[in-house]
């Protein structure tokens, strides 16, 4: 049966369109048919992510209000075989979703993919709403500092109230994925400890995905960060969350600072 | 042609008619509702009405908003064309009678439990008495309770007990790191709470008009 999950976080810049990419891109790989859809219009930002940034010709909104079909404005990628992108629009701005659309192309989506991946915008808004309107679950992506940590524990708020689900009596399963977790940091004590996060938070932990250049190495070249370097640990942390989501179980990992012969050295902060 | 069967009320008008409409008026009153829309037929065999009389009882049905589908136990020659047709071959059955329920006037709760955490950016009022958090309430969150606040867990938001006026109201928590506490009006920010919060069980009070906090046993 589809799943719809959301990846969403409340703040900005914290990592949903990298976590969208790399945890469609593994599921993918494990053969699972899947889509990635930005709700991000007018700052789409998963078609550079996924390098499909040249071969939007349709999107999202052209399906929601009619003007083209789905099969049209799908993007499959060219290095995953059963990964697609159904992208957002630039041009126009999220007022152009409206629910019955989106729960229109959702729907159609359910009949023709294994898992369906939901970009949501930063903020509480409309197209966040939207996005989170009709998913069974949810990846919750944070930072460990603080205004992160708060931002998303308003948005697990919203999940258990505002969603379709949630509206039915029915809970959305979260999960709970701390990105750019500086392991140089957080031995020196100066960010949120795991413990810290999953104690305001109350929500089950997914991954915890180490702050690492490697991420910003790949969304350059226009790829997955598990795609471009599967042996990476920020790659190695997405894809055991990604064998999370399918159900199996893989023990966590919390990344330690592990510094090179040069770091010490020059005296370097290991990124 | 076609045939199908309907289920209808059937009247019984009694001598006197007067008073047997009189019944009919102390129905109505109790539930005014009670017969619009729904078919009646009037059933004459137990009286002996004139073609006039039957007429007038019409009309009196009529003022009381009741519709007459059909008559029978009747004399066809009886009734004139602009009558109601005479109807034969009923078959008794049993009504449901749907009676308004009477809506029981409970007592108002007095206390709110709430069994998940509460969330940044949620706001629980209940100015009627108690509330119980079996969990945390969240920085960002607000508890308003009319009675005492009870949290099984960390507070971090804020807790607004005995709003109306209730000086006597208390608020609860396994661990205090609240942005703001307030007991029938008077607080105490984050700054003074830091001040005094320890990381045990506690209660805040109200001591004339210092707010308090007590670490509990």
């Amino acid at each position: 049966m589809a799943k719809v999950l959301v990846v969403t976080s409340g703040k900005g810049g914290v990592g949903k369109t990298t976590s969208t990419a790399a945890l469609g891109a593994t599921l993918a790989q494990m053969g699972e048919k899947v889509v990635v859809v930005d709700f991000d219009v007018g700052l789409r930002n998963l078609d550079l992510i996924l390098g499909a940034e040249r071969r939007v010709v349709f999107d999202f909104i052209n399906v929601v209000q009619g003007i083209a079909n789905l099969s049209q404005a799908l993007i499959r990628d060219k290095r995953v075989e059963n990964l697609w992108l159904l992208p957002a629009s630039q041009t126009r701005d999220k007022d152009a979703l409206t629910e019955e659309g989106v729960a229109k192309v959702i729907g159609e989506l359910r009949t023709k993919f294994d898992w369906i991946l939901c970009d949501s915008p930063a903020g509480i808004e409309r197209g966040a709403m939207l996005a989170m309107r009709y998913a069974d679950e949810a990846v919750i992506v944070t930072n460990p500092e603080i205004s992160s940590v708060r931002d998303s524990d308003r948005i697990i708020g919203m999940l258990d109230s505002k969603t379709v689900k949630a509206e039915q009596g029915e809970r959305v399963e979260k999960h709970l994925l701390i990105t750019r977790f500086d392991t140089a940091r957080a031995a020196r004590g100066e960010m949120l400890s795991i413990e810290d996060i999953l104690d305001i938070l109350a929500t089950p932990l997914l991954g915890i995905i180490p702050e690492s250049q490697d991420v910003l190495r790949a969304s350059n070249v226009g790829s997955p960060v598990t795609l471009n370097d599967a042996s990476s640990a920020p790659a190695r942390a997405y894809i055991d969350a990604a064998r999370r989501l399918t159900g199996e179980t893989v023990a966590m990992m919390v990344p330690s600072a592990r510094k090179g012969l040069m770091d010490r050295l020059l005296g370097r902060r290991a990124a | 042609m076609r045939g199908r069967s309907y289920v209808a009320f059937v009247f019984c008008p009694a001598v006197p008619i007067l008073d047997w409409l009189e019944e009919i008026d102390t129905t109505l009153t109790r539930s005014p509702g009670f017969f619009v829309g729904k078919p009646v037929v009037l059933d004459l065999s137990a009286v002996d009405l004139s073609q006039t009389a039957i007429a007038h009882l019409i009309e009196n049905l009529q003022q009381r908003n009741i519709r007459i589908l059909g008559i029978e136990g009747v004399d066809a020659g009886r009734l004139t064309s602009n009558m109601p047709p005479l109807l034969t071959g009923g078959r008794s059955c049993v009504l449901a009678v749907n009676e308004p329920k009477k809506v029981e006037s409970k007592p108002k709760a007095n206390s709110l439990v709430l069994d998940s955490q509460v969330r940044s950016g949620q706001s629980v009022v209940f100015p009627d008495g108690d509330v119980t958090v079996v969990g945390s309430v969240a920085s960002g969150a607000e508890i308003v309770a009319g009675g005492s606040i009870h949290i099984y867990g960390t507070l971090r938001g804020r807790a607004m007990a005995g709003v109306n006026g209730n000086s006597a109201a208390r608020i609860y928590c396994q661990k205090i790191e609240a942005e703001l506490l307030a007991i029938d009006g008077y607080f105490k920010t984050a700054e003074e709470i830091d001040a005094i919060s320890c990381d045990r069980p506690a209660q805040v009070w109200l001591e004339g008009d210092i707010v308090q906090i007590t670490p509990l046993n």
